[in-house]
């Protein structure tokens, strides 16, 4: 029951901010949007997960969107009434509902082949979930599973995910760091 | 944001708070939910909020930029550096088993730990970095 409140609630997030003229609220709503969605996670027990989207999605980046919004403007451009009614713009506007919903219906049909939730049966459950709850602590010595996968099973990954971080943060220094005045 | 008081002292009461509470979530990823990444996001929040509460110049003299450029890869060589040092004690590229600290979990443990802490040192301060960068300079400043 609260399950399907919740994701209502994220329905009705995205379509807010969608429609928001003012860009600040619409960030607002993404927050809120972020820590709906740590808590679903938290429901299906992912807790590490639910974590990490409260304290990147609801957390940083919205101030990151704050502050990029300190540089642009805060309200949407809006076209004026002939620039709505070109053919060219309602054109666009067909093919982009037409993709999203091709796209969607694709998803939708991916999901058909998945087990069901939570099914013991599942390959998943089967083969890679026993393994890593029988040996994680005999191979690395620790208890948590998410943090041994994350940091020794595939300590390949998260050293190319700590690059990437580092490469946005050398990105974001050449392209917008002023140089001081000679 | 300089001249409203309350959140001004707000912000420096609870960014000691939110930062021991960063370094608690770095530290224990083995245990519960939470490790490097999680952690140092809190930890750059933290810094954020002082920004966002006192101003850049305030925040600027408090973390310098060249400090924080040097942090930024600073967490990047830890984890590298871990890595070689592994390859130096005689084991695979990351096989903290290897590492000369007691016995195998012990190792393997304590070179997590390691990762995890070069993971919070880079993620923090490219936060506070991006911030900064993307954040508008006050016009007062000029």
């Amino acid at each position: 029951m609260i399950d399907i409140l919740l994701l209502l609630i994220i329905v009705a997030c995205a379509i807010f901010a969608l429609f928001m003229k003012d860009l600040l609220s619409a960030t607002i709503i993404l927050g809120v949007y972020s820590f709906i969605m740590a808590t679903i996670f938290t429901r299906l027990n992912a807790v590490d997960v639910a974590f990490t989207e409260a304290s990147v999605g609801a957390g940083i980046t919205s101030v990151l969107m704050i502050a990029a919004l300190s540089r642009t403007k805060r309200y949407e451009y809006h076209y004026t009434k002939g620039q709505r009614k070109k053919p060219s713009a309602l054109f666009s506007k067909i093919m982009s509902l037409v993709l999203v919903i091709v796209t969607g219906a694709v998803l939708v049909y991916g999901t058909l082949d998945m087990p069901e939730f939570g099914d013991p049966e599942a390959p998943t459950n089967q083969h890679v979930s026993p393994r890593y709850i029988e040996e994680t602590h005999h191979d690395t010595g620790i208890n948590n599973m998410v943090t041994a996968v994350l940091a020794s099973y595939r300590g390949y990954d998260t050293l190319g995910e700590t690059t990437v971080i580092f490469t946005a943060g050398t990105a974001v220094i050449l392209l917008l760091r002023r140089k001081k005045k000679v | 944001m300089k001249e409203h008081i309350i959140v001004r002292i707000v912000a420096k009461f609870f960014t000691p708070f939110i930062q021991l509470f960063a370094f608690y979530v770095i530290a224990h990823g083995d245990l519960g939910p939470g490790g490097g990444f999680q952690g140092g996001v809190i930890l750059g929040a933290s810094i954020i909020l002082y920004v966002i509460a006192f101003g850049m110049d305030e925040g600027r003299k408090r973390i310098s930029q060249k400090v924080s450029d040097i942090l930024v890869s600073t967490g990047a060589l830890v984890y590298a550096g871990i890595g070689i040092l592994c390859i130096l004690a005689g084991g695979a590229y990351l096989e903290y088993a290897e590492l000369p600290l007691g016995s195998h979990h012990l190792a393997s443990h304590l070179g997590m730990y390691g990762i995890e802490i070069g993971v919070g040192i880079t993620v923090a301060f490219v936060m506070i970095t991006i911030f900064f960068e993307t954040a508008k300079k006050e016009r007062t400043d000029s």
